[in-house]
């Protein structure tokens, strides 16, 4: 039982890391990032092949993939989401669009990766006991780093300009605007976070799941019901999905067969839903 | 506007001696091409689904999960037990139905991207569900050889006749009966005083509320009809396909029945259709570029939404639309 906490507990911490990214852009821009599993199996294939074929630094790699996805997250925002936002009547079109985004990045890993399952060898060797549960180093490493940029973030969202300004925007864009915050620029750095967001977690999970070119819809999904647990656009409430999708994943392998587990969590989640519309740290909304 | 009117209905009656008439008599020997029609015919019913929830303004990439549920119901109805294609297909749109309804109910208090994350995370519930009912679906390798619709008679006079063997032109008379009803359906509905109330829902719940609307009742009643409509299209493409899997409509066919509505235009009841026409229509044109079709549909998903977010029938006013303005009192 020790095991099986321990191993939910380093998983919610990394699933926090994915829902943070995606609660980002949400609350920000209020758009759903479909293409964040996408994003995260790309952070995997960058981890991959720096590390695990061209064996440079992991941290090295790490920092790669942030950058690469910060430029891939940049890019769709300036190119794609800021003129359908302005133009667009319906609400309906930006999901649409991120759909699109999300099977665009799917495809194109496809094509230059294959379906093959890959996977990389773990950063540190050798495993630590704590009490009955055994961790290999390398998982403990990967909570560490998981939650050094946990804090970091939440330390730059709380304590610096740009934060403040997301922070800002998130509350009311026009009041935001008036202050006189260039939109454009902070909702650009919010897409490119977010996006990062997605792309490290799938660098640091690629030692522990496999990295593949359809890995993506399942970590979306996986992400959806983490802010939908948490409630959507509440920084709080993504940590929390987090921990509680991570747990309860732990607990449901390790004593419930197979598929079974994530069965009984999209019932938990309707009844959820059905009690407590807003999540579990969510404000009530229209 | 008497003119236009005219025009439109002239071009519709073309449209239709084309679909029923023409083309089945052209092409009655190729079942490739009445193949691919029948596929599309399929596919935009469902998607006209999708419509009606787009409506009363809910997002809805659930739609795959109830044409699912359909598809199990017959596929299990007529190799459990042996009943009738014709009392399964009613069948399994009331049970997508019933199962809709059942799941409306907390759902459908949700809004936007919520119910659109709700109605996602559904798609891939329901394909684990039938994954490991292996009792009653053989789970992931699916039920096979399902039985071609036999005859339907009542007391001694047959109705329609039984299928026989390589005789495409059934199926697409069959898909083809069936998208028109459903079309007229719609289109009764839409114009009928049910219509406008979706369309006072879509615009504002409390607005609704507050003139003595029953929004929860009419929301599910949209709902139940959405699922009524994907269920009795996953039935037919289950048997028209002789198989159906787990994996048979995934997240990714959700959300293509959501791209059809946008392609034709989520103002047209005929956008739908349109959209499942062309998009199914050129693909198979255009045989060679198949392996990119999920990038190309993603490509144009995101050209769409950039520079006809309105959808391709909107081209077509784009004329009339104008003259509107400058002429406002038209």
């Amino acid at each position: 039982m020790e095991q099986i906490i321990v191993n939910g507990l380093i998983l919610g911490m990394l699933y926090a890391l994915i829902a943070l990214g995606i609660t980002l852009i949400f609350s920000i821009m209020n758009i759903l990032n479909f293409a964040h599993g996408q994003m995260y199996m790309l952070g995997g294939f960058v981890v991959y092949y720096l590390y695990g074929v061209y064996h440079w630094n992991f941290f090295v790699a790490l920092g790669m993939c942030i950058l690469f996805l910060a430029v891939i997250g940049a890019f769709f925002e300036k190119f794609f989401f800021r003129r359908v936002l302005r133009v667009a009547r319906r609400e309906e079109s930006s999901m649409l669009l991120a759909m699109g985004t999300a099977l665009l990045l799917e495809n194109i890993a496809l094509i230059s990766f294959g379906e093959k399952q890959r996977g990389v060898p773990p950063v540190v060797d050798g495993v630590i006991q704590i009490l009955d549960a055994y961790v290999p180093v390398g998982r403990a490493l990967l909570f560490f780093l998981a939650f050094v940029l946990i804090v970091a973030l939440l330390l730059f969202v709380q304590y610096t300009k740009p934060g403040r300004a997301m922070r800002a925007l998130a509350q009311d864009k026009e009041a935001t605007y008036l202050q006189g915050v260039d939109i454009n620029r902070i909702s650009m750095l919010g897409f490119a976070i977010g996006a990062s967001l997605a792309g490290v977690a799938g660098g640091l999970l690629a030692s522990i799941f496999p990295v593949f070119s359809g890995s993506g819809t399942a970590i979306s999904i996986k992400s959806f019901i983490m802010i939908i647990i948490g409630g959507a656009g509440v920084v709080s409430g993504a940590i929390v999905g987090g921990f509680v999708l991570g747990m309860t994943e732990s607990v449901g392998y390790g004593l419930i067969p197979g598929s079974m587990t994530y069965l009984l969590i999209f019932c938990a989640v309707i009844l959820l839903l059905a009690l407590r519309p807003q999540g579990i740290m969510g404000k009530p909304w229209g | 506007m008497g003119q236009l009117k005219s025009l439109r209905t002239i071009v519709m009656f073309v449209f239709v001696v084309l679909y029923w008439v023409a083309f089945p008599l052209y092409f009655r020997n190729s079942n490739y091409h009445l193949g691919v029609v029948i596929t599309a015919s399929i596919l935009s019913c469902i998607s006209l689904g999708v419509w009606l929830t787009f409506s009363i303004g809910r997002i809805n990439i659930g739609q795959g999960a109830f044409a699912a549920i359909g598809g199990y119901t017959t596929a299990i109805l007529t190799m459990k037990l042996g009943a009738s294609f014709w009392l399964c297909l009613p069948l399994s749109g009331i049970v997508s139905a019933f199962v809709g309804l059942l799941i409306g109910i907390p759902i459908l208090r949700l809004k936007g991207v919520y119910f659109a994350m709700i109605t996602l995370c559904m798609t891939e519930a329901v394909t684990l569900v039938f994954l490991n009912a292996e009792k009653l679906t053989q789970g992931a390798s699916g039920i096979m050889n399902i039985p071609r619709p036999g005859a339907l008679t009542i007391g001694t006079i047959t109705i329609i006749p039984a299928y026989q063997a390589g005789h495409y032109l059934y199926f697409y008379y069959l898909a083809a009966f069936l998208l028109l009803l459903v079309l007229i359906g719609l289109w009764r509905l839409n114009v009928s005083r049910i219509g406008w109330i979706f369309r006072a829902l879509r615009q504002s719940d409390t607005l609704a509320l507050s003139i003595g609307i029953n929004v929860v009742k009419y929301r599910l009643i949209a709902y139940g009809i959405c699922c009524f409509i994907g269920g009795i299209g996953g039935s037919l493409f289950t048997v028209s396909m002789q198989n159906i899997f787990p994996t048979s409509f995934r997240v990714t066919d959700s959300m293509y029945f959501m791209l059809y509505c946008f392609l034709g235009g989520l103002d047209y009841l005929l956008g739908p259709v349109a959209g499942a026409f062309l998009l199914t229509g050129s693909f198979e044109a255009l045989r060679v570029v198949q392996k990119y079709q999920e990038g190309i549909y993603a490509c144009l998903m995101i050209a769409l939404m950039l520079w006809l977010p309105n959808g391709i029938l909107s081209l077509r006013f784009r004329k009339r639309a104008l003259g509107k303005e400058l002429k406002p009192e038209g």
